[in-house]
């Protein structure tokens, strides 16, 4: 038997890939393969093992970019919450960061860092870090002050009232935060693989382009985006493990 | 009305072989232009319960958090059993108005959390909630989650972490405002039993008259612009007669009337 939420999954995913598949075959481009041409495309290209050497480059930036914008971020977004002063001193790097055209910007990371693993990470952490920091400053600025004066009353110390009542209670906005700063941070990894050194996925799609392959070429955007939806899944997973009473609503109602 | 003993502020009472569990002392505080308390001076006997009651506004959440040591006076200072409070302490347990409970956290761990923040083993402070639990009328609920209890449940809890830490004394700000009539009047009723049972010192902030009235021991009447204790009333008659007959005692009625007719003028 089928839970109900797994069918309705099955539902929605048949309406994309048939939307997909008919809008293909009209065709309304040139350009747009089928559904089925780009899956045969991406079975082609894990047989002949493209798609693994492709992915043990990106992942390199991405995870490397990912791990330092969720540590740090973070990091930085309890600090700036919980001071002021760090407050005006952070936000506006991260506000610039988030609304700067990443783009455009990328000639000057290569000119500042080359055209190497740093230069990609870099832009991996652009994308994702700002909503990361300005999410968890926000959730922690916010915590109600009715449960951290109770924190006060029993005797509760500085450190006891960050981890044991800030940090839980600000979580569910910090996990969500860390959802669209991740996703930003796949969109980064793409795009430094693009502008700056074509290589890993983004090599695929742009060879692909290059010589008109284009279910080759969207069989690997299909691939980065899969993938992006496994992993936050999976970051979803751990949320529920961390924090049990997330998903139970709460008491000031 | 003879029995009623009424005296002015500047001539605190002492009644004799009751000490003071608390005292405040020429207690102002200002905030950036606002004068919430001027110059206020209130004693608290041990194992009674003292009501501060007056109209919004007139500083009684202050003064409460003051004595917690939650906020610090501008000047003056408030002594418990004879020592400076500079901050919160031991000897104080504060019931919150929203209950303040962690969403997240189960019956006894809220409960348990004054423990488990003095630093108390799981299981010894998990015993010790669960007795507490069982006073409080919440056993089987334990591991339930605050949403999935009614008002009444939560405050409940509150009132359960705030016995658990052992604190001489409770200091409750509006307890019972968030909860319903129904549930308040039984509140009322557990409230009188708690200071015949646990020999604590009550401080209990209140916009009710009748409530204060019929939970007190002492009640300080605040007015506002600037706050200062204007009255103290010590109803003295009808507190032995029984729960089912205070409602309907001439002296509860006459001070509810009173205290009425000094309040009205100030509430707009």
């Amino acid at each position: 038997m089928f839970s109900r939420s797994l069918l309705l999954k099955f539902l929605s995913a048949t309406i994309v890939f048939g939307t997909w598949e008919i809008a293909g075959r009209i065709p309304v481009s040139y350009a747009f393969p089928t559904f089925f041409e780009s899956m045969s495309a991406l079975v082609v290209l894990f047989l002949d093992g493209t798609i693994f050497t492709a992915y043990a480059e990106t992942l390199k930036p991405l995870v490397v970019g990912i791990a330092i914008s969720g540590v740090l971020g973070i990091g930085l977004g309890i600090w700036t919450g919980l001071s002021p002063k760090f407050d005006w001193l952070f936000s506006p790097i991260f506000i610039v960061m988030q609304s700067a055209p990443l783009a455009a910007l990328i000639p000057l990371l290569i000119v500042a860092y080359g055209i190497g693993l740093t230069s990609k990470v870099f832009v991996v952490c652009i994308m994702a870090m700002p909503v990361i920091v300005l999410n968890t400053a926000g959730a922690v600025r916010n915590t109600p002050s009715s449960i951290k004066e109770m924190g006060r009353s029993f005797l509760g110390s500085e450190r006891d009232i960050i981890l044991k009542i800030i940090i839980p209670a600000a979580s569910p906005i910090i996990f969500s935060g860390l959802r669209l700063g991740i996703s930003a941070g796949f969109i980064g990894a793409i795009l430094a693989e693009l502008k700056i050194t074509p290589t890993g996925v983004g090599d695929i799609i742009s060879y692909s382009r290059s010589i008109a392959d284009y279910p080759s070429m969207y069989a690997a955007i299909f691939s980065i985006i899969l993938l992006a939806v496994l992993f936050l899944n999976l970051l979803e997973k751990v949320e529920k493990i961390l924090f049990v009473g997330n998903i139970r609503g709460y008491a000031s109602d | 009305m003879a029995m009623l003993q009424t005296r002015n502020s500047s001539a605190q009472p002492h009644v004799a072989g009751v000490e003071n569990a608390v005292s405040a002392r020429n207690i102002s505080k200002n905030y950036v232009d606002v004068e919430a308390l001027k110059d206020l001076s209130l004693d608290f006997p041990r194992g009674q319960l003292t009501s501060v009651l007056g109209p919004s506004g007139c500083g009684k959440t202050t003064l409460l958090k003051i004595i917690a040591g939650l906020l610090t006076p501008t000047s003056g200072k408030i002594e418990v059993n004879g020592k400076n409070v500079t901050g919160p302490g031991p000897d104080r347990a504060f019931v919150f108005q929203d209950f303040a409970l962690l969403p997240w956290a189960s019956v006894i761990r809220n409960v348990a959390f004054g423990l488990e923040l003095r630093g108390v083993a799981k299981s010894e402070r998990n015993s010790i909630a669960e007795k507490y639990i069982r006073d409080v009328g919440l056993d089987g609920f334990e591991n339930s989650f605050p949403h999935e209890l009614s008002g009444g449940m939560r405050q409940r809890v509150g009132l359960a972490r705030a016995l658990s830490v052992d604190a001489q004394v409770l200091l409750m700000d509006e307890p019972f405002s968030a909860v319903d009539e129904q549930t308040r009047r039984k509140f009322q009723e557990d409230l009188l039993s708690l200071i015949q049972t646990e020999n604590k010192t009550f401080i209990f902030v209140t916009h009710s008259i009748e409530e204060a009235v019929y939970v007190s021991d002492q009640i300080a009447i605040l007015l506002p612009r600037p706050s200062r204790v204007s009255e103290i009333i010590r109803p003295s008659g009808f507190r032995d007669k029984g729960v089912d007959n205070i409602r309907r005692d001439p002296e509860y009625l006459d001070i509810v009337d009173r205290i009425w007719a000094s309040l009205r003028s100030y509430v707009e």
